[in-house]
């Protein structure tokens, strides 16, 4: 409660940002980048949701605990899926003849 | 806007907290935890995505080029305008400013709407082309693609029907707030139910800035 | 503080006469009274599951179905028993009735952060519970506690999608209760309450809290797909879709493997807590055993893959999910060798509470050695899915969970309800349960060993003689645990009343009254010393002062 209300102008830089980036999320979506596609789109939608979190959310001035508590949701959903990913990479190739 | 009746005065304590602050941390705190928790219940979809689209990712990509990019586009303009209202509600909020925490409200509501006008329109669209799993999917496009097709709109449903229901509750707590602040005209405890109620709709932002791209723009250069 | 104050004034002040109609109770935010409406319920889900068990062992008494007659009975019949045992008795047992009284208590706070939360989350447990008990009585479902697909989604005939409401409504009533658990540890400590002070308890539940609201989400989306894929008839996990039922059983295990250390680490906290007051010492290794708590929560999420070891999960995952899976061993062993370096040159008194934490300290350590037999991928090859899980499972959840419930029930009965029960009745019947259950499910790691698989109700002659050891242990464990429910019930009537701290033990639940103000304490306590402060010579002679002056008092109800 102590932290100062950020002003609308941080808001507004946020927002556009924020734009931009979707601007991005799509043009890139458009370039052949191989493999690379997805790191690109998860990284700007990592951006993303950072600003959202930081400015919208207000994490930045929040208690220790608020961001303790937003990555153990991030770290829990990276070990679902993160194991569970490991299960489906590493199973032995269909036998010939299967 | 700084007449008394303009003003939203302090949040009334309950009586098994000792302070403000102690009230206010606890409901931050728990509305975080909240969220996390939220974070796994959508995971459980995210891990089967992850999975199937490593499966059959051919499938996945000849299925997502069906989708409506540009109104995915559009309605997440539409949902990060809103978070930008819902910010501002909650600024106006804590500087106690009744007014614009009341237009700030109305106009998140409204996009919200938006939003679920959008999706609900490429929903029918999609049903008219035959894209909803089950006996009405037929997939006339790329019909020697439609076997595993089907679990891409499987999820796809899923995954925003699920964040649909969230707006739709989203909607349904920003306008009971801006209720409750509309009518306690000098005793609210406006800020700590705005502050939260912005948390989780930031949050529903979230689940669709990752929804966006896995689900609309898989390999659209192809 | 409490010395002056007669037991009759005493009584008449506290949360339990502060209101008597029903609407007083239903409607309650008080952290106490919602523990007790949960120790009401789950008492009620308890019986029903246990009723469910003794017909399952009674029908496995002869090799042939004489008493179910089929199997579909039968496979109805054990999974009432898993579905009700697990997410209506276990999971909310100490949590939710200990864990909700004490936790504001333990830490000097006046009431969880979020009472109405607290009581949401009661009438949420019940609606989950009524829909699975009409469920029952309707016909039941045939697919085990576990819900496996493609049997559940696409084969079985019964009535999976409401029991799956049941199991997804309840999920929401133990995320509640933990939300509230972690934000009341961080916020609501009174002052001196520092994280290094916290009683163990309360650390406990903390670890169990943070399980509960990071694992439970993920049984709800799992089985709402199952849900959506029985309703609709298209099956994300349908491999005729591109599917893969292994998924499911990832995502369910995500929740149910740290389900597990839902069911046992609040047991770790209630033996903390009794172990000091009867052995008249400190805790050996404080912070090791906080740590360990948090260390096997957080090694609980991560070794689930080791109940699919024969589910076709790739192999290499399987190494993975086996090693951690032995790591869990290290802070458990921590656990159990710091509550024996406690008992050393302790002062040790064998009252009811003390015989059910030594009864859980040993069937724990079984249960947890067990464990790592299945843990490892060959031997598991052999004994995957046979009455050896049975056994081990039963090990910690019966021979932990229940042992640690009851232990901590009797323990904390006068702070709960201001009476104490008869020691002679508590003791004989702490005695039968730890005999009975031995009895009951010892035999069931021979019958696994030999081959006995679990889920089927006819066997072959050979394994009789075992099912029927197994068959009386359990007539005698369920003597065993009608004589608490009697005498505990009838102690509210006839038993004498308590002091503020009968067991002259530390912690703050024993500062204030017995039973406690609606507020919990008259004052905000303050905190100035380390959590299990005992010294066995000075305590041993107020321990004795203080049960006598127990003694001295009427036996006769005053209120």
């Amino acid at each position: 409660m102590s932290h100062t209300i950020p002003s609308i102008r941080t808001y507004g830089f946020v927002y556009l940002a924020l734009m931009l980036l979707l601007a991005l999320t799509v043009g890139a979506a458009y370039l052949n980048l191989g493999s690379a596609n997805i790191l690109v789109a998860l990284a700007i939608a990592v951006v993303k949701v950072v600003l959202i979190a930081l400015y919208f959310m207000h994490l930045k001035g929040s208690n220790r605990l608020a961001w303790v508590f937003s990555a153990m949701g991030v770290a829990w959903l990276a070990l679902l899926i993160g194991l569970t990913t490991l299960d489906f990479v590493s199973r032995w190739p269909a036998l010939p003849g299967k | 806007m700084s007449t008394t009746h303009e003003l939203l005065q302090e949040p009334p304590l309950a009586e098994h907290f000792d302070d403000l602050e102690q009230q206010h941390l606890s409901a931050q705190l728990g509305m975080w935890i909240f969220l996390a928790t939220e974070a796994l219940f959508f995971g459980g979809l995210f891990c089967a995505y992850t999975v199937y689209r490593r499966m059959h990712w051919i499938e996945f990509v000849v299925a997502s080029r069906e989708l409506n990019v540009a109104a995915g586009a559009i309605n997440t303009a539409v949902l990060l305008t809103s978070s930008l209202t819902m910010a501002l509600a909650v600024r106006a909020a804590k500087l106690r400013e009744r007014r614009w925490l009341l237009i700030y409200l109305a106009i998140t509501i409204v996009f919200g709407a938006v939003f679920l006008g959008i999706k609900a329109f490429e929903w029918s669209e999609d049903y008219e082309r035959g894209l909803v799993p089950g006996s009405l999917f037929t997939f006339p496009f790329r019909p020697e693609f439609a076997g595993f097709a089907e679990i891409f709109f499987l999820l796809y449903f899923l995954m925003t029907g699920l964040h649909a229901i969230h707006l739709i509750i989203g909607i349904a707590l920003v306008a009971t707030v801006a209720g409750f602040c509309a009518r306690h005209q000098y005793v609210a405890q406006g800020e700590n139910l705005v502050e939260m109620t912005g948390l989780y709709w930031h949050f529903i932002d979230v689940i669709w800035v990752f929804l966006y791209p896995l689900l609309y723009l898989i390999d659209v250069h192809r | 503080m409490s010395v002056a104050i007669a037991p009759e004034e005493r009584m008449a002040r506290s949360y339990l006469t502060d209101g008597y109609n029903l609407k007083s109770w239903l409607l309650t935010t008080d952290h106490k009274r919602i523990g007790l409406l949960y120790m009401v319920s789950i008492t009620l889900f308890f019986f029903v599951g246990g009723a469910a068990a003794t017909i399952l062992r009674l029908e496995l008494m002869t090799p042939k179905g004489d008493l179910i007659e089929t199997a579909d009975a039968y496979n109805r019949m054990f999974t009432l028993h898993g579905v009700v045992m697990v997410w209506f008795f276990l999971i909310p047992s100490i949590p939710a009735v200990l864990g909700n009284f004490l936790v504001p208590v333990m830490i000097g706070a006046r009431d969880m952060a979020f009472p109405k939360l607290n009581l949401l989350s009661w009438y949420i447990f019940m609606a989950g519970g009524i829909i699975v008990l009409a469920t029952l009585i309707a016909g039941g479902v045939d697919t085990g506690w576990t819900f496996y697909v493609p049997f559940s989604s696409m084969f079985s005939n019964t009535f999976v999608v409401p029991a799956a409401a049941g199991v997804f409504i309840v999920g929401f009533s133990s995320i509640l209760t933990g939300l509230n658990i972690i934000v009341t540890t961080h916020t609501m400590r009174c002052p001196g309450m520092t994280w290094d002070r916290l009683p163990l308890f309360v650390w406990a539940q903390y670890a169990t809290s943070l399980i509960m609201v990071l694992a439970t989400p993920v049984l709800a989306i799992t089985v709402a797909l199952l849900a959506a894929e029985r309703i609709w008839g298209v099956g994300i996990f349908d491999p005729r879709l591109g599917g893969d039922p292994i998924l499911f059983q990832h995502l369910f295990w995500f929740y149910s493997h740290p389900a597990v250390y839902i069911m046992i680490l609040p047991g770790f906290g209630v033996v903390s807590e009794i172990i000091p007051c009867f052995a008249r010492r400190p805790i050996f290794g404080y912070k090791f055993m906080a740590g360990a708590l948090l260390a096997i929560a957080f090694l609980g999420f991560i070794v689930w893959g080791h109940h699919m070891f024969v589910s076709g999960q790739s192999m290499y995952a399987g190494f993975v999910f086996s090693i951690i899976s032995f790591l869990v061993a290290i802070p458990s062993g921590i656990k159990v060798f710091n509550w024996t370096a406690t008992l050393y040159k302790g002062s040790i008194r064998f009252d009811t509470p003390m015989l059910y934490a030594l009864g859980f300290i040993g069937l724990f350590t079984i249960g947890g050695l067990t464990g790592l037999i299945l843990a490892s991928l060959a031997v598991d090859v052999h004994v995957h899915d046979t009455y050896f899980v049975v056994a081990h499972f039963h090990y910690i959840m019966v021979g932990g969970m229940v042992m640690a419930y009851l232990g901590g029930i009797h323990f904390w009965w006068p702070k709960l309800t201001g009476r104490m029960y008869s020691e002679w009745w508590g003791k004989l019947s702490a005695l039968i349960v730890f005999f009975g259950f031995n009895l009951t499910f010892f035999p069931q790691f021979v019958l696994g060993y030999l081959g006995m698989p679990r889920r089927v109700y006819e066997y072959t002659e050979d394994y009789q003689i075992l099912h029927i050891m197994s068959t009386l242990g359990a007539s005698i464990l369920a003597v065993g645990y009608l004589l608490p429910l009697s005498y505990l019930i009838l102690s509210l009537w006839f038993g004498k009343h308590a002091t503020g701290n009968p067991w002259s033990a530390t912690g703050l639940e024993w500062q204030t009254t017995s039973p406690p103000p609606t507020h919990n304490f008259e004052e905000t306590p303050v905190v100035t010393e380390a959590p299990y402060a005992y010294d066995p010579v000075v305590a041993e002679a107020e321990y004795r002062a203080s049960l006598a002056e127990i003694e001295e008092r009427p036996r006769v109800n005053h209120t």
